[in-house]
């Protein structure tokens, strides 16, 4: 079986910026063809901002790496063109349950609230997910839009000069240079872009060691998360049993620090590991095994001067709670329409700054909440190790100690609370939506609100008088009229108990600004300061 | 808002650390602590509220600082 990952999906082609007389400036350069570095290069494209995007490799990723994808994630793909594939594809889920031992210890269901388009996970290999975006920047490319990935394409060096970023591209056929306006790296966990920079990096590191070994094999486990405590298949470590499409599971063993990692890999190792868990007379096939070890850790700033970083490059977290590649999707949403603005002259450059101060919170979200989880999953004191028993033990008879089990904190959609982007606010609307967080999806005329959101400021005017439409600072602001009446689940998520509101939207769908009637200067002013011209 | 209380509120407090003791007797060390982490967390979500449990956390924090005979900023004077 020819496998995608072992696909070249853009294969190296001689690109006339190589034989062009004098170095070509483009107003983007991505560096890297991951999850991260499509998504930035499609977000961009779709808004007709030109994008280059540079890999030293030609396929997707190797192995089935992230698999689990959030809800919040699969909106911003949708606004990107592949949620939709990537859902129908995916395997949906909701029951978590976690053993201690052979017993069960508790059991979650994400119950998600109904008359949302998207779940609130699936599963998914990430190279279905690169396929999809390229299958995506495929399709812009065909309706004429400026986006170009270049395979095999190798950044060997680079320099921010001030007014653009200079780059040395090795490829098959030898170097050359180009020149970019601002350049997005989302060159991974390793990044050269960082490195070559000399950016810092600090963190703390797990001293542990994970086994991943995805097996296709026809077995009969229920389409739920199982996380083993102590089982008795991997004494006094963890384990996870997950399902992905394709009849493929993701089998997760805690290992430990003192390892040999080349034993550990060896298959009749991993097959003595699989069969004391799934039993002697198992048939499978290994798709792809890989140890790992993490640390949680991120770049004190993810701007420095025209070089933005983004994704595993700019924070790297433990695999618990989902919340790598989910927040690197999160990086380009926030990121696609500040660089646009900028670009067009509307917004200043400061507004980049912001990009940094939303997504550092975010990443110190998702590093708490990983490691947290971390140190409960893999104890590294005696009186943690001996807390973590009770609240296991405890779980079982007593409701009480179950919310204290973390076998990873799932990711959820960050809200950028102190945001400096963020206007005015009110208690009389649900909290759930106060500035800074995103839009909340609900059914709207027989389709999905957020279908209708994002990419361009909006101004939702729910139960309310407006005006149709309004310009400031050289920002096209869409209005939207919404009836309560006729779609009662805008009115209790938008409204609570409030007759009307009014709400402004960014283009990553996050509420800038809100209030409980229309005001056109107030909604001015929540502009130009959603734009950092405030 | 409810704050921790340090005052006397137990009716029997010799029974009560007569019956800690009894729940202890014959356990070995290692016993003793599990035992000991149960109640912890057992009595924390009986308390529930947040600052409660925090001036709980500072007041053993400090009494064992004093004991270990380290002197911290919030350590009580003698």
């Amino acid at each position: 079986m020819t496998r995608i990952f072992e696909t070249p999906l853009y294969p190296y082609q001689r690109s006339p910026d190589q034989d062009a007389p004098k170095c070509v400036r483009h107003p983007v350069v991505v560096v890297g063809a991951g999850p991260i570095g499509l998504a930035m290069a499609i977000d961009l494209a779709q808004q007709d901002v030109p994008v280059v995007v540079l890999d030293d490799n030609d396929k997707v990723s190797f192995g089935s790496r992230a698999i689990c994808f959030a809800k919040r994630p699969l909106e911003i793909l949708d606004r990107l063109g592949c949620g939709e594939t990537m859902v129908k594809k995916g395997v949906t889920w909701n029951v978590g349950k976690v053993f201690t031992d052979t017993r069960e210890t508790y059991s979650f269901d994400l119950l998600p609230e109904g008359g949302h388009k998207n779940p609130a996970f699936i599963n998914l290999q990430q190279y279905y997910l690169e396929e999809y975006l390229v299958r995506r920047v495929r399709e812009l490319e065909a309706d004429g839009k400026p986006i170009e990935i270049r395979g095999r394409n190798k950044v060997a060096a680079l320099s921010d000069n001030g007014g653009f970023v200079r780059l040395e591209v090795e490829t098959p056929e030898g170097p050359y240079n180009l020149e970019a306006d601002w350049l997005v790296a989302c060159d991974g966990a390793n990044s050269s872009a960082r490195r070559m920079l000399g950016h810092d990096f600090v963190g703390k590191v797990f001293e542990d060691n994970f086994l991943i070994a995805d097996v296709v094999m026809d077995a009969d486990f229920p389409t739920e998360r199982w996380f083993w405590f102590d089982p008795p298949f991997n004494r006094g470590q963890s384990a996870l049993l997950h399902k992905q499409p394709d009849n493929v599971w993701r089998i997760d063993f805690q290992l430990g620090w003192d390892i040999d990692r080349e034993e550990e890999l060896k298959p009749e190792n991993i097959d003595r590991r699989l069969r004391a868990m799934l039993g002697d007379d198992v048939e499978y096939e290994l798709e792809w095994s890989s140890i790992y070890t993490f640390q949680c850790r991120r770049m004190e700033k993810f701007r420095h001067g025209r070089v933005l970083f983004a994704g595993d490059a700019a924070h790297q977290v433990s695999p618990f709670g989902a919340r790598g590649a989910n927040s690197g999707l999160q990086d380009t949403d926030n990121l696609f329409w500040k660089l646009k603005l900028v670009l067009d002259g509307t917004a200043p450059e400061t507004l980049l700054d912001t990009y940094s101060a939303e997504r550092t919170y975010g990443a110190d979200e998702n590093i708490v909440n990983s490691t947290r989880s971390t140190e409960f999953i893999t104890p590294k004191s005696e009186i943690s190790r001996l807390f973590r028993d009770a609240v296991l033990d405890l779980a079982v008879d007593h409701e009480f100690a179950r919310p204290l089990v973390n076998s990873g904190r799932l990711s959820v959609p960050c809200t950028y609370d102190g945001s400096p982007l963020n206007g005015p606010d009110t208690d009389a609307l649900p909290h759930g939506l106060r500035p800074g967080a995103p839009a909340t999806d609900a059914p709207l005329d027989g389709g999905w609100l957020l279908d209708r959101l994002g990419n361009r400021f909006q101004l939702l005017l729910i139960g309310c008088e407006g005006p149709d439409s309004l310009e400031e600072s050289g920002v096209d602001v869409e209005v939207l009229h919404l009836d309560p009446a006729k779609n009662p689940e805008i009115g209790s998520r938008y409204l609570g108990g409030a007759p009307k509101a009014v709400y402004l939207l960014r283009p990553d769908q996050h509420v800038a600004a809100r209030w409980v009637d229309h005001d056109e200067a107030a909604v001015r002013a929540a502009v130009r300061r959603a734009i950092a011209k405030g | 808002m409810s704050r921790l209380n340090t005052k006397p509120n137990m009716a029997d407090a010799d029974e009560f650390y007569a019956r800690l003791m009894a729940a202890h007797d014959g356990l070995t060390k290692t016993q003793s602590d599990a035992l000991n982490a149960r109640l912890i967390l057992i009595l924390a979500n009986h308390v529930g509220d947040a600052k409660v449990l925090n001036e709980a956390l500072e007041a053993a924090t400090n009494s064992a600082r004093q004991q270990a005979g380290i002197s911290g900023k919030e350590g009580r004077k003698p």
